[in-house]
């Protein structure tokens, strides 16, 4: 279905394609570079582009645009997706420290997301629970919109070919699942159990969504006071972080960013903690604060310089935050038991929680 | 051998590092023809059957073109002695490999060695190299098109083959090549559906699209009499769906003579199988789903999709943006899908503005009377966005609310004209256009707006908001008749420095004015008109003249002048605001084409449904009955028997190259069973029970090591029996992980123990039969084993059942109902074999032996006047027509006790006797076991404390302490199942009455030493107290 594929720089170079069918010229590339130019920023290139003979489809990652060349009707996701995981298993490949496993050899398995005669000294199992928050406040810091997603990566080395069972004290917390294709559907629907032989390293078994009747508990607040006068060249600006129910754990990095608008020259400002960078050119400014303290709440004040003569901005920028709290999971889901049979080793298990800020946004 | 002097030497030649003879070039080293004959030569090396000379031929041809010398003439002797070589290897990776080098080599010189090798690998042993040449079919058929008859018979074959691995790919060749064979399917339709969720994941894609296509030339449409009773609620609730209106009524004349809706099992197949990989990490598949759901589920079925497609907007910004585009066109036709996820659209700052505006299409298009105070008080804070192309099109959006939703139409208007005193240029000229459109609607209640508009004149400069409002003055000069002349005035001034879309509109202003008011404007429109007749585009100038001769009367100009007033103030249509998303759903979503709008190369149309269903039974597969080895010669013969070439199909080499024991001798299980000739069904429940099969599989490592032996035991006679398996019932479905360690347990009992004077006959035995009680004779030994078996089978089998769990019981009791004296030779026992009775969920069901000891025949059997108490029912079991001498007879009926251990009276008739008979089940026999979690558990008994809640100190017998007797005493004194517990000293069980389905709890709790305390929790107060009471007997006995 693929006929060609380029690989595109962040200067436009195209540094490396591949032809399977016959060579298409690289000149189809320019339909792609004149929607590059139109888009303005990459994110806005259109990820399907018809040309008179080809439709181009691609997908931007790490600064690099994968461009598939099509002859004919495919549905595009099939294609978008499959360029995805291409470049998870580069990112595996290039990035990471065990290379020569994550390559696939088990075409053959009667299992084959799991290569056989797989063996470890340490027999160990790890589970990470994250789930993360995605938000939107208002200005006034009412929730307009929270809902809670959440992924289980694991990382499992064990000899052999173990089967696996995780079950939940509340699944019913799980409202939309998928799974990694180990998972044994049936079981879940009837016993709501995970049953899997595991693929072997590292691999996401599961990702869900939080139903949307459990109240999203929001772990942090911004206060904010941000104002441009007329008539004016300089601005207040003002926000505090503190944080609202965190089940009595810490959150840590804390990392707050906003789009300033485009009449901002320059901020003057002084953080009570951390550091931050404004970045004249893009507008953004961003202050990585750590840790919250409760007992002495992180703000960052000062003064915003405005361009002189024009009038003040019309939007207030929007405060995007991250953060992460370790041994938590909010939405409460928590792991009974995780099994194993099928091998006579004892591994060592290990489970993991923690919540992170998705797209958290407050409005100003 | 003649040549054989000519290589010597070239050998030689070679050997030596000058090479002297290739170094040449052609043109000086001699004529042509030596050349071509030393190819001839190197082909005649590569045709010997020495690998030397092959590997001497190589490196030579190899140094040629190191060389730069053309050798493409050797090509396909290199491709038929060294490539093919390794088809025939005995490595299967190696087999695949070599085909697939073979078929990547775009030379059509080599077609027929391609298709020979694609015949060859389409019939290997190896699914793996099986799969290749389905693989390598597209590719031929891209080379050389010439070949499809030959292509489709390969893939006619791989189409038939039973593993996973070659489903998706044979699929894909079937798509490229021959995607109008529909009639290629229809064998394989169920085996795909129940494959499908095996299959590795992008070929779970091709085939959910190609059976969308299939299912909808198939079946008819499951919403065909709906939409007939949908029509007026629907209208009601929203007056947006004129088309399903239409389409409704055009379908009511038809629907008359229709025979009402009942949906082809192969259609609810289809659906069934699909649904679970809604669950999968693959975009792509959901996507797949998604839309197969959408062209093809009932209305009331669609919305599951909605749940998985938001789940995917999470994904990468291409993802999102091709998910949103589907969403977009799925949400113009079933709104009420999405509308409780209207928030998953709403749009944050740093969305990439091309999903901001496809979600803001999303939202619009979900809009409606009761959610459009919220999406418009959204709407207000995307207006103050940065992004001022998104702004644009929030406004476009505002406009098209307006438009759909009468009653917000004044508060929109009124914002959009707040909007007017804007900072930003691109905001207000945006509004102004849109609100053009919406004053088209009502302009005689909107003069103020238009005279704020005229103002604006003054200082807004982008040309299509300046266009829109001269447009809208002149449309509407009559209510602002005082100010219009003036800003032809000022546009008269301005004229030449405008815009050619604003000039265009000041000459429709002037023309407009003219025939309102010429008395204030007849100077300035010749001015205007003046101007443009020396404009230098054309357009202009045309428009000019044009209007000049219409309006302006002159002796020439005749008739059409008296005409001009109406022809420039006609009443014109207002405009329709609507999605661009509207009537994309005649591409089948997920499309390329759906997405782009335009029908793409190789896009094949989704039909439509057809009004008659075509035959169903096409699809039905004839299970051979013949065995399954078949050699090659036998099927050639096959080919032309139409009869049998479909279960060849089924059977053929791909079944016999089958790698998997187990489907093997499956079939051949299948064959034996040859009584039933319940064909197509069949098949699909064998299947199914393979799929069933490897989940088990799981299971049964649960289970301690010593079972595995048994469990081997198990599936060899499971084979023999696939067929009675297949007939079995759907209520059969039930079982349990709990219960696999007590039900191993029993199966461990060796069948030859159970030596005794009494033979079953294998034809009476129904599914619910449990182990004859009675010892039978040795020489019945196999049947009875294959009777426990079976049983085993089902507990294990559809252990997957969910909340309602078959027991975990220890050893069946059983009670007597008639001694064999009082019965005069008729002895009759009764046990509870903890089943659900098929057919009515609340009655228990009794397992009935009946022993024939006299020496004459028992004839006519039965129950008969029954005489429950007040609300308890009996469902007697069927009538035994006779019982031989000797023989025993086993039967279910079912009884409703109403929650009490109130007796069930009846009387058991022969043709001769009748005797009065009764059933007083234990109270532990009155429920049935449920699957509950820890917490669920805790939760429950929260719930049933005080009086719900007795309690009971006991203490624990010596031999009734460990973990394994104390699980085993309680549930086979009540039909219970155990509930995961996290603490060590403790067991909880639960089980729900079967009459009316309250809760029945139990904890036992261990205190230090032999003491104990049993709990019970349930509302019903008697059957806890004789519940705990039976327990704790149970328990110290």
């Amino acid at each position: 279905m693929i006929h060609s594929l380029f690989l595109i720089n962040a200067s436009g170079d195209i540094f490396l394609e591949k032809h399977w069918k016959s060579v298409v010229s690289r000149s189809v590339c320019d339909y792609f570079f004149e929607a590059q130019e139109r888009a303005s920023e990459a994110e806005n290139v259109p990820p399907v582009i018809p040309t008179p003979h080809h439709y181009l489809l691609s997908v931007y990652r790490h600064k690099i645009f994968f461009v598939a060349v099509i002859q004919s009707e495919v549905p595009p996701l099939f294609v978008i997706e499959f360029l995805h995981r291409v470049v998870d298993t580069f990112q595996d490949y290039f990035g990471s420290t065990n290379v020569g496993d994550q390559l696939p050899t088990g075409q053959l398995s009667v299992v084959p997301w799991r290569r056989t005669g797989v063996k470890y000294t340490n027999n160990e199992a790890y589970f990470d629970v994250i789930e993360e928050i995605d938000a939107i406040i208002d200005k006034s810091g009412s929730t307009i919109t929270a809902e809670i997603q959440g992924v289980i990566d694991a990382c499992v080395k064990l000899t052999g070919m173990p089967d696996l069972t995780l079950s939940f004290m509340n699944p019913r917390l799980l409202d939309d699942v998928s799974f990694h294709p180990c998972v044994r559907f049936k079981r879940w629907e009837s016993e709501r159990i995970l049953s899997f032989i595991p693929p072997d390293g590292n691999f996401r078994l599961l990702s869900y969504h939080v139903s949307a009747q459990n109240l999203v508990a929001i772990p942090v607040y911004v206060k904010h006071n941000i104002s441009f006068r007329d008539n004016s060249s300089l601005g207040r600006f003002e926000i505090t972080v503190g944080p609202k129910q965190t089940m009595g754990k810490t959150v840590e990095g804390v990392m707050v960013t906003s789009q300033m608008p485009k009449g901002v020259l320059n901020m003057t400002l002084t953080p009570s903690q951390g550091t931050h960078i404004f970045d004249p050119v893009t507008k953004l400014l961003s202050w990585d604060v750590g840790k919250i303290n409760p007992q002495k709440l992180p703000s960052l004040k000062g003064s915003v310089s405005l361009q002189a003569g024009t009038s003040k901005p019309d939007e207030n920028p929007t405060i995007n935050l991250q953060f992460k709290i370790q041994q938590l999971a909010i939405s409460g889901l928590k792991v009974n038991r995780l099994d194993m049979y099928g091998e006579k080793y004892k591994p060592f298990k290990g489970i993991k929680y923690m919540t992170k800020a998705g797209k958290f946004q407050v409005r100003t | 051998m003649a040549a054989s002097p000519a290589y010597g030497e070239e050998k030689g030649g070679s050997s030596s590092l000058g090479e002297p003879e290739y170094g040449h070039d052609p043109a000086s080293g001699g004529i042509f023809s030596s050349d071509y004959k030393r190819h001839d030569d190197l082909k005649e090396m590569l045709d010997s059957n020495k690998d030397s000379l092959k590997l001497e031929a190589m490196k030579r041809i190899v140094a040629m073109i190191a060389r730069g010398k053309n050798a493409s003439d050797l090509f396909p002797a290199v491709v038929k002695n060294v490539a093919c070589k390794n088809i025939e290897d005995p490595n299967q990776l190696i087999r695949a490999s070599a085909l697939r080098v073979l078929s990547s080599i775009r030379v059509p010189i080599i077609v027929p060695i391609m298709m020979l090798a694609i015949k060859e690998a389409a019939s290997d042993m190896s699914p793996y190299v099986r799969k290749t040449a389905a693989h390598a079919i597209p590719k031929l058929y891209s080379l050389d098109s010439d070949q499809k008859d030959q292509l489709i018979e390969v893939i006619e074959k791989l189409l038939a083959d039973k593993t996973t691995l070659v489903a998706g790919s044979v699929v894909m060749a079937f798509e490229e090549v021959c995607p109008e064979r529909i009639d290629l399917i229809h064998k394989n339709y169920r085996k795909l559906c129940n494959l499908l969720i095996d299959v590795e994941e992008w070929g779970q894609v091709v085939i959910i699209n190609m059976l969308t296509r299939y299912a909808r030339t198939q079946f008819l449409s499951p919403n065909q009499n709906e939409s007939l009773l949908e029509e007026s609620a629907e209208k009601a609730f929203y007056g947006s769906e004129e088309e399903d209106t239409k389409d409704a009524k055009a379908e009511a004349a038809s629907l008359a003579k229709r025979k009402p809706y009942v949906m082809d099992p192969d259609h609810r197949l289809l659906l069934r199988n699909t649904k679970p990989l809604l669950q999968s990490r693959n975009a792509a598949v959901v996507m797949a789903v998604a839309q197969l759901y959408f062209h093809l589920a009932p209305k009331a079925e669609v919305g599951v999709i909605a749940k998985a497609l938001v789940r995917l907007l999470r994904s990468h910004s291409e993802v999102q943006y091709v998910v949103l585009q589907n969403v977009a066109t799925m949400s113009i036709k079933r709104r009420g899908m999405f509308e409780p996820y209207l928030k998953s659209f709403y749009i944050r700052s740093t969305d990439p503005t091309q999903i901001k505006i496809l979600k803001l299409e999303v939202l619009t298009n979900l809009a409606n009377e009761t959610n459009i105070s919220t999406i418009l008080r959204e709407f207000q804070t995307y207006i103050r966005s940065m992004d001022k192309d998104f702004v644009a099109a929030t406004i476009q959006a505002i406009g098209r609310c307006a438009t759909n939703i009468g009653k917000v139409r004044d508060t929109c208007l009124n914002g959009l004209v707040q909007l007017l005193s804007n900072r930003d240029e691109l905001v207000v000229a945006e509004s102004v256009v849109v609100i053009k459109k919406l004053l088209q609607m009502q302009p005689a209640q909107h003069s103020e707006i238009i005279k704020h508009m005229a103002k604006l004149t003054d200082n807004i400069q982008v040309p299509m908001a300046r266009a829109s409002i001269l447009w809208l003055i002149g449309e509407y000069c009559e209510h602002v008749p005082k100010i219009a002349p003036d800003v032809l005035r000022k546009m008269a001034k301005s004229f030449t420095n405008e815009e050619d879309i604003v000039k265009l509109q000041v000459i429709n202003l002037a023309a407009k004015l003219y025939l309102t008011n010429s008395k204030q404007s007849k100077l300035l429109t010749q001015y205007v008109l003046n101007l443009a007749k020396y404009d230098q585009n054309y357009d202009i100038r045309d428009r000019a003249r044009f209007i000049r001769q219409l309006i302006v009367p002159t002796e020439k100009s005749g008739a059409l002048n008296k005409y001009a007033k109406k022809l420039f103030l006609a009443q014109k249509p207002a405009p329709i605001l609507e999605s661009s998303f509207k009537d994309r759903d005649h591409f089948q979503l997920g499309s390329l084409s759906h997405l782009l709008n335009a029908k793409a190369v190789g896009y094949q149309e989704l039909p439509d449904w057809p009004d008659e269903a075509p035959d169903p039974s096409v699809r039905n597969v004839e299970v051979p009955e013949w065995t399954k080895c078949t050699s090659r010669e036998k099927r050639k013969e096959k080919v032309e028997k139409p009869f049998y070439s479909d279960s060849e199909g089924e059977s053929g080499p791909t079944e016999s190259a089958d790698s998997e024991p187990e489907s093997a001798s499956e079939e051949s299980g299948s064959s034996s069973s040859s009584g039933s000739s319940s064909s197509g069904s069949e098949e699909e429940e064998e299947e199914e029970e393979e799929e069933e099969g490897s989940g088990e599989q799981s299971e049964d490592k649960e289970e301690e090591e010593e079972k595995r032996t048994k469990r081997k035991e198990k599936e060899g006679s499971r084979k023999a029996t696939s067929s009675e398996e297949a007939s079995a019932s759907e209520s059969s479905s039930s079982g349990s992980d709990s219960g696999s360690e007590a039900e191993a347990k029993q199966r461990k009992v060796p069948p030859s123990s159970k030596a005794g004077p009494k033979e079953i006959s294998l034809l009476d035995l129904d599914d619910f039969t449990p182990p004859p009680p009675q010892p039978v004779p040795s020489s019945s030994i196999v049947s009875t084993s294959l009777v426990t078996d079976l049983e085993g089978l089902m507990l294990t089998d559809t252990s997957l059942a969910p909340a309602l769990l078959s027991p975990a019981f220890g050893a069946v009791r059983t009670y007597e109902l008639l001694h064999r004296m009082a019965g005069e030779g008729l002895s009759v026992e009764y046990c509870f074999s903890r089943r659900p009775f098929p057919g009515d969920p609340h009655m228990v069901a009794v397992q009935i032996q009946i022993s024939n000891n006299t020496d004459a025949e028992v004839k006519s059997l039965r129950v008969s006047e029954p005489k429950p108490l007040s609300g308890m029912r009996i469902q007697e079991f069927p009538e035994i027509e006779r019982l031989a001498p000797g023989d025993t007879a086993s039967v279910v009926m079912g009884i409703d006790f109403c929650d009490s251990t109130q007796a069930a009276n009846f009387q058991l008739c022969t043709h001769t006797r009748h005797f009065y008979v009764s059933i007083q089940p234990p109270v532990g026999e009155l429920m049935a076991p449920i699957f509950m979690s820890e917490n669920e558990f805790k939760k429950e008994q929260g719930k049933l404390m005080g009086m719900s809640e007795i309690t009971e100190k006991l203490t624990l017998p010596e031999k009734c302490r460990s973990d394994h007797t104390i699980v085993q005493q309680v549930t086979s004194a009540a039909n219970v199942g155990r509930v995961p517990c996290g603490a060590d000293n403790e067991y909880r069980f639960a089980a729900k009455t079967v009459t009316s389905g309250s809760l029945v709890l139990i904890t036992l709790e261990r205190r230090e030493g032999t003491a104990a305390q049993l709990t019970v929790n349930s509302e019903k107060m008697v059957i806890g107290t004789m519940l705990v009471k039976d327990i704790v007997q149970a328990l110290v006995q």
